[in-house]
């Protein structure tokens, strides 16, 4: 080693890419670097990139999981998208977008640019540790906290019977027309804190010489907000529809808790539709093709997003 | 000014109602938990006789102890390893950059958005042939390969930024990869591994789909899959259902506030990366 050392004795060595030495040096590192990326790469094949195979493959084949299983080419994929019930799952998720992305986004757009001002403040500091409550607990417990909240007894309808809208009380996840938004109002819940917190941190992040600027040439609050908050967010916008997207079309856990998918199919979404298909239903075919029919739209979605909202702001 | 000072108030008395919204889900549980057990009281309603006993109760029904036992495994499982072989293959990708690391990069971004629910099919057939359903293992390896292209890429960014001269001075000096590895890089390297320490930690507590696909035995699951069948089993018993949940939850709460500050900022730089 002390070989290397007596062969680039300058930093400033003309010929530093042409010197064997150094040749030698990068040769070695090229090859150890695999010993380095392989444990890694064994367990991340092992158990990502086999079963993703596998999920290719059983959506081609009729199979109950335990019997033989038959060639039925594309028929899965058809299945998903004319029967209703696999293809309402499809949509439900797309709806739900709206109160998991649309919502928490706009709405902590809104919140982050009025408390903007405050944002060093104790009540700020507070805030920060308060708002994250939905990101550390499991999202089981906010499926479970809020079953009980929209329940027919519930907080939500002993607030609306108060204020006289006694009239529209109603267990809201068992009811036809309401249980679909109701779950959507849970993710809401979940994901409007860390929405405003992004939001808040990336307008820490503006220069305050933009605002004093608008404000003396006459600018409101409504056109502050339009033309020099929301551009300069572009990147901490594109995260959070990001990641408010992926937890939309992926939303499993609190369906499960708070609805299980019904009433009938009102609340079913893909994920909990793979789960029955394949360990209920025992059409591990079917189940297949709606999780690849999943991870597309999810790529489909996002790829764009990280497109749209990408280098340009760096 | 006057603006400026309506504008503060308008911002405090939003983010106290914001505070509100979060924590009201939270208030109703705990005092819906000190209602007798087996009634259903209203939404927030203090009790006139509060039953404190329920949290005992819960606390039995729920084996707590078996259940944090069983949990505090399985994050010992994943997130040691998990964050051994990240840091090893993000040095490896961003700062030896052997060949070929751009294509083994590119396969792990594939894996980043990859919904969990997409692989959990064929996942439970491999574990059932490898002969590990019902056991912590069955959730503890599928989740070391699914933290991996998140982990990979979190270490890859860091050692991107590390400059090559720190390496070369460690060289010169007569250490091999190995030393170079160990004694300069993962110290260096401490912030941005206990920030996904973090994160790892949080993720594999709260991991639902894969305890309820491949355990059946909530006394093996993680919390959030104990969670899940506590639900199942007590579901009719608002209160006790409510005390449960609340003790099932507590642990992570003391943990969250203990360590907050390295919670809130290894989350928003992770959902800023991921």
């Amino acid at each position: 080693m002390t070989r290397l050392a007596e062969a680039r004795p300058a930093p400033a060595t003309v010929a530093r890419k042409g010197s064997p030495a150094r040749k030698a040096g990068l040769r070695t590192r090229r090859w150890v670097g695999w010993l380095f990326v392989t444990p890694a790469l064994v367990v991340y094949a092992t158990f990502v990139l086999r079963p993703l195979f596998l999920t290719f493959e059983y959506s081609l084949y009729r199979w109950d999981g335990i019997g033989p299983s038959t060639w039925v080419g594309l028929d899965n994929y058809v299945k998903v998208f004319t029967d209703p019930d696999l293809f309402d799952t499809i949509l439900h998720a797309f709806k739900l977008i709206v109160f998991f992305s649309a919502i928490p986004v706009l709405l902590g757009l809104a919140i982050a640019s009025t408390i903007r001002r405050i944002a060093a403040s104790r009540l700020a500091l507070v805030a920060r540790t308060v708002l994250f409550l939905p990101q550390v607990f499991p999202l089981v417990a906010a499926g479970i906290a809020w079953s009980w909240l929209l329940s027919s007894t519930g907080l939500v309808n002993q607030l609306l019977s108060r204020v006289g809208l006694g009239g529209v009380t109603r267990a809201w996840l068992g009811d036809f027309s309401t249980a679909l938004p109701a779950v959507g109002v849970i993710g809401a819940w979940v994901l409007l804190g860390l929405c405003t917190l992004l939001l808040l941190a990336g307008m820490s992040k503006i220069d305050p010489a933009l605002y004093e600027a608008a404000r003396i040439d006459g600018a409101g609050p409504l056109r502050e907000f339009a033309s020099i908050t929301v551009p300069s967010l572009r990147h901490e916008i594109g995260v959070c529809v990001t990641v408010t997207v992926i937890a939309a079309l992926a939303t499993f856990d609190i369906v499960y808790i708070a609805t299980q998918g019904g009433p009938g199919n009102a609340t079913m979404v893909p994920g909990l539709e793979i789960y029955y298909q394949a360990f209920a239903e025992r059409q591990v075919g079917v189940a297949s093709a709606l999780a690849v029919v999943l991870m597309i739209l999810v790529l489909a979605c996002v790829l764009p997003i990280q497109w749209l909202t990408r280098e340009e702001s760096r | 000014m006057i603006v400026a000072r309506r504008e503060a108030w308008t911002g405090r008395a939003l983010l106290v109602l914001l505070m509100l919204v979060t924590l009201a889900p939270f208030v109703s549980l705990f005092v819906t938990a000190l209602h007798p057990a087996g009634t259903y009281p209203l939404g927030l309603d203090w009790p006139s006789d509060p039953q404190w006993s329920n949290f005992a109760d819960a606390f039995r029904a729920a084996h707590m102890g078996a259940l944090l036992t069983s949990s505090i495994l399985i994050v010992l499982g994943v997130v040691p390893v998990s964050l051994l072989l990240a840091t090893m293959a993000g040095f490896a990708i961003g700062h030896l950059r052997m060949a070929g690391r751009r294509l083994v990069f590119l396969t792990f971004v594939l894996g980043l958005t990859l919904p969990f629910e997409g692989i959990i099919t064929p996942l439970y057939y491999q574990v059932r042939d490898m002969g590990l359903l019902n056991t912590r293992w069955a959730i503890v390896l599928p989740l070391i390969g699914l933290f991996m292209p998140f982990s990979v890429f979190w270490m890859r960014a860091h050692f991107v930024n590390m400059p090559e001269e720190l390496s070369e001075g460690a060289r010169i000096d007569g250490a091999n990869v190995w030393q170079l590895f160990w004694r300069i890089h993962v110290p260096l390297a401490m912030p941005a591994i206990s920030s996904l320490a973090i994160l790892l930690f949080l993720w594999t507590w709260n991991q639902f789909l894969l305890a309820i696909v491949l355990v059946d035995d909530p006394a093996k699951r993680t919390m959030a899959g104990a969670l899940g069948a506590f639900q199942g089993q007590w579901g009719t018993d608002i209160p006790l259902l409510c005390a449960g949940s609340l003790l099932i939850l507590a642990p992570t709460l003391a943990i969250f506030l203990v360590f907050q500050r390295r919670f809130v900022s290894a989350l928003l730089q992770g959902s800023l990366k991921g």
